[in-house]
């Protein structure tokens, strides 16, 4: 008898097969209990159930997507697209219209045409940026709606210089209670037709030199005497005015 | 052509008949070679066009571009989002929303952002004190280093290949750790299915090579939705030609929200 046992000569203590056997049933418990509760799915691509990714790709589609639009309503996409209203996607106005391209006779997405949809963008707001074509909606053409004077599909911007403020509210109501609320833009800037087609790509000039303010504001400047006065060659030569006074709102001297 | 195709073709139709010559047996082959090559390579190509059908996540990395710069507050995108992804009606349940901040005169920061500004903002009071105001549209920042992710005790939430944070609804137990661990304040609880909530990307229809509804209803492109590292997109030219920040980058999350002319009061 070649037997191989381990124990030979040893006398295995008797609490050792009865810990062995309570291990052996934890362990087996653990992974029948793995078995039943981890799910089928569970760590086939991390630590998570695969099959969740299924049931989030499953959701149901609100928004169709413009490309969609397309397909039908091809020239109003082209004048959109001509038009400053280029980056606005239908759904944008028209609301969700998923339903409306699965059945496109009977479900109509709907066509905003109250003022207080065109404001939720155009209203004057210190907050939007500079540029952004905003109005005053209690001057400006009240009680009317805005269709009727502009296309929703290829809106026109306003004619400048008259209505600078209507892009640059903040710019024009901060002027308007400065010491320079009777200067024009014009007197300073510059705006070619082209800015208020593309504001971004054509930009108006600024005055690039001291010798500008200094048509008003130097000691021997033809202008009328209330005007504050610095003598142009004394008066902090390293800067450019505008690196200390901002000229849209000049503080009292 | 595939040789590999032809090969045992050749071999069977040689072994048997030897009679057959080799220019025949050459003639017989270009013959069936279009036959064999449509049967094979046909499907192949059909399925690399249409990407809803086999959609390879590990071909995506996604993340989003915000020019805050262009964002002027219309909250089309909390609404669109609330739409899309049915985010329940009851106020300050949101995926995403706009924060409007005001900095006065004497340095104070403003926040406030009623009901995620979903309707609009009301009018500032004192204008002239403002000393600069912008929006800040938020949302999700899709971590590559998510802390509710690490805090999961059941695995619910989870980070897929191509770079999306998730939750499982079915296997969520709503313990609310992801919802403490989240910097950005982006998860909440569904009051209804008693789940964590967050914004998905509108993975249902980023798969199907959509844009998220926030993006598609923005009317201005202050949001850009594209793909870092893998593919060209919008987001590759918007993060070439501005520079970009994130929040809170010292938490070493590594967020995928890239924010453009992000004010240094942001938090």
């Amino acid at each position: 008898m070649a037997k191989f046992d381990p124990f030979r000569g040893t006398r295995v203590p008797q609490q050792v097969p009865r810990l062995v056997a309570v291990f052996a049933v934890a362990i087996i418990g653990l992974l029948v209990a793995r078995y039943f509760l981890v799910p089928d799915t569970f760590g086939q691509l991390g630590h998570y159930r695969a099959a969740a990714l299924d049931t989030i790709v499953a959701h149901e589609k609100k928004y169709a997507g413009q490309q969609a639009c397309q397909l039908c309503h091809f020239q109003i996409m082209q004048k959109r697209l001509a038009g400053n209203h280029k980056g606005v996607g239908c759904e944008s106005c028209h609301g969700p219209a998923a339903t409306h391209v699965s059945d496109p006779a009977q479900i109509k997405p709907s066509i905003p045409s109250e003022r207080e949809f065109c404001l939720r963008c155009h209203e004057y707001s210190p907050s939007r940026p500079t540029g952004f074509p905003q109005i005053d909606p209690v001057r400006h053409n009240p009680m009317s709606f805005c269709s009727n004077c502009h296309d929703p599909h290829a809106p026109e911007p306003p004619v400048i210089p008259g209505q600078c403020s209507a892009c640059h509210g903040q710019i024009a109501r901060q002027k308007a209670v400065s010491h320079h609320a009777g200067l024009e833009c014009t007197t300073c800037h510059e705006a070619p037709e082209e800015h208020k087609v593309t504001p971004r790509l054509v930009r108006p000039t600024k005055p690039t030199e001291r010798s500008f303010c200094g048509g008003c504001h130097a000691r021997d400047a033809d202008s009328p005497p209330h005007i504050p006065r610095i003598n142009l060659r004394l008066h902090n030569p390293r800067y450019v005015c505008w690196q200390c006074h901002y000229p849209h709102y000049p503080e009292t001297p | 052509m595939n040789p590999s195709e032809r090969d045992p073709a050749r071999e069977e139709s040689t072994r048997p008949t030897q009679e057959v010559d080799r220019r025949e047996f050459l003639k017989a082959c270009s013959l069936l070679a279009p036959i064999i090559l449509g049967v094979v390579r046909v499907p192949l190509l059909n399925a690399q066009e249409s990407e809803g059908d086999d959609y390879d996540p590990s071909e995506h990395f996604y993340a989003m571009g915000i020019d805050v710069d262009k964002c002027i507050g219309c909250g089309q995108c909390v609404v669109a989002c609330g739409t899309e992804n049915d985010v329940p009606d009851e106020p300050y349940f949101f995926n995403t929303w706009v924060e409007r901040y005001l900095i006065r005169t004497d340095g104070e920061v403003e926040v406030d952002s009623p009901n995620g500004g979903m309707e609009g903002f009301p009018p500032t009071t004192a204008e002239g004190d403002i000393r600069r105001s912008f929006f800040v549209p938020k949302l999700c920042n899709h971590c590559a280093n998510p802390p509710c992710v690490q805090v999961c005790p059941v695995g619910a939430t989870f980070k897929t290949e191509d770079g999306v944070v998730l939750v499982d609804d079915e296997y969520c137990i709503g313990c609310r750790y992801c919802i403490q661990a989240c910097p950005y304040g982006a998860r909440w609880l569904d009051p209804e299915k008693h789940v964590a909530a967050k914004c998905t990307f509108c993975y249902h229809r980023i798969v199907e090579g959509l844009v998220p509804a926030c993006v598609e209803v923005c009317p201005t492109g202050a949001r850009i939705f594209g793909e870092v590292e893998r593919r060209a997109t919008p987001l590759a030219r918007f993060m070439r030609f501005n520079e970009v920040q994130v929040l809170k980058p010292h938490l070493n999350t590594e967020p995928k929200a890239y924010y453009a002319n992000l004010d240094g009061e942001v938090r």
